[in-house]
């Protein structure tokens, strides 16, 4: 079981019987009051969406979900195929399903396909993944830490914000959960 | 690189920070305040139903420096403020930090209202040593500081941005949750509000208004949506001090929370302490709103994450 101190951003729970994935947390406290969850939910099978509020005595049950390591083979026509290297069974996940994750797709990642009674229902990839950077603009010297960011794509397309020391052909570690650049990795 | 990258981009609101410290600073000492230190390793804190004290060997961090500071009004200082770091467990969030600072001042022989007064020459002031001309930019409006401010009372403000009446949501426990999520991001927008009359039940260490059982002197300050201070005209019946001790801690028994002892001295003190008043204000927020920052972690250098 989970109690409301475990909730955050991609924790799965079971409410009545459906699982639900946080897509969005907030702690909020009134100063002399009791500490509160807020919580934006999706229901993993259907979509549906609402927000709720927990507290600190509520206690949650995990999801009832099958993961399995499976490998990503391509995308056609709006599908992501991966397979299970063992059984060389293969599945299909919709744009949907995939969902943020299509950004760190890279060739023959081994990540978690979530299965529901045997249907896929979504995909958990590592928390970090290194991406080699594809595009950037040139280091201006001189504004060297200035605290500023820039724009840059990597090797999935995916484009964000880094620090303006990163260059082109670098290598960078991004947290697969917010999309944020994390650290330069030294190769 | 990434560490001075990450730290560097901070540089302008830890400067902001540092001044805005300074200028609370001397906003007390011009006005004959004094300026105390009080121990932040404390062996009994103040037992409150929803704070969570962070156990350091036998003893506790403080959540407040409260008690001490209440000690040493009943001695007979009439006048004084302190700003020191504060620990609650389990507080984490945009607008928490485990570790934070705290602002604190009393006045000895003053009621909350006066506090009220203070709030508004003191953050007019602040804001005006950092170069606002009375408005602070939030969120693409404008917050006036020109005082006065509003004065609004719970029950007031849950007739206006409410379904439902305070005793109905005190009745279904869902007070904190309307008010955190109903009225608080109401609040403050156009100017600074302070919240008045608290429900008894929330009184903590508040006294009871006079002529008015069932609501105590207690306010809390709200800027942009966010709470910036508690205040209270301060209780000083040690009775009934313990009386809502004592309803905490069993309130803390049933929630499974841990126990404190009684903080006995500071009952003790209590008869000797003149009708007094004494406010908490978040530093951390107070450098929030001054700096434009929506996230505690943009005005503190580290958090725990980084540690």
């Amino acid at each position: 079981m989970y109690t409301a101190s475990d909730l955050r951003k991609g924790l799965r729970i079971k409410i009545e019987n459906d699982p639900y994935i946080i897509t969005e947390f907030n702690f909020v406290k009134p100063g002399k009051g009791q500490a509160l969850y807020r919580c934006k939910l999706r229901n993993m099978i259907n979509g549906n969406q609402f927000e709720r509020t927990f507290r600190s005595v509520d206690v949650f049950a995990p999801a009832d979900l099958q993961e399995k390591k499976m490998q990503y083979l391509y995308k056609e026509e709006g599908k992501y195929c991966f397979m299970d290297n063992q059984s060389y069974e293969q599945v299909f996940l919709t744009e949907d399903q995939v969902g943020e994750a299509k950004n760190f797709l890279l060739d023959n990642i081994e990540a978690e396909i979530l299965l529901f009674e045997d249907k896929p229902l979504g995909i958990s990839l590592p928390n970090f993944i290194e991406v080699t950077v594809t595009k950037a603009d040139p280091w201006a010297k001189g504004d060297s830490v200035s605290g500023n960011t820039k724009p840059v794509t990597v090797e999935t397309g995916y484009q964000l914000q880094v620090p303006p020391f990163i260059e082109e052909g670098e290598r960078i570690r991004i947290d697969t959960r917010s999309g944020e650049y994390l650290t330069r990795v030294k190769g | 690189m990434d560490e001075s990258w990450r730290l560097i981009a901070k540089e302008d609101a830890l400067k902001l920070r540092a001044r805005m410290i300074q200028a609370i600073r001397r906003f007390f000492l011009e006005r004959d305040f004094l300026e105390i230190e009080t121990p932040c390793r404390i062996p009994a804190p103040a037992p409150e139903s929803h704070i969570e004290a962070v156990a350091s060997g036998e003893w506790f961090l403080h959540t407040s420096p409260e008690l001490c500071m209440k000690r040493l009004l009943a001695a007979g200082y009439p006048k004084i403020f302190q700003i020191c770091r504060c620990f609650r467990g389990g507080e984490r969030g945009d607008r928490h930090l485990p570790e934070f600072t705290l602002l604190e001042w009393y006045r000895r022989g003053a009621d909350y209202l006066a506090l009220m007064d203070d709030c508004e020459a003191l953050i007019g002031a602040v804001a005006e040593e950092l170069g606002f001309a009375g408005e602070i930019p939030r969120q693409g409006r404008l917050i006036r500081l020109l005082p006065p401010w509003e004065r609004l009372t719970v029950r007031e403000a849950f007739a206006r941005y409410a379904p439902l009446t305070v005793s109905e949501a005190l009745g279904s426990d869902r007070f904190e949750e309307i008010m955190a999520c109903a009225i608080e991001p109401c609040l403050g927008v156009e100017r600074p509000v302070f919240l008045y009359e608290y429900p008894v039940a929330l009184g903590a260490l508040a006294r009871v208004k006079a002529g008015d059982p069932e609501v105590v002197e207690r306010f809390e300050l709200y800027i942009g949506g966010m709470e910036m201070a508690n205040a209270f005209s301060e209780l000083n019946d040690a009775g009934e001090q313990r009386r809502r001790f004592e309803e905490a801690v069993r309130s803390r028994r049933l929630q499974g929370g841990a126990v404190y002892p009684m903080p006995e001295p500071f009952l003790d003190a209590l008869p000797q302490m003149h009708p007094s008043a004494g406010i908490a204000l978040g530093v951390d927020r107070l450098a929030m709103i001054l700096a434009g920052k929506d996230k505690i972690d943009d005005v503190v250098a580290f958090t725990p994450e980084f540690l």
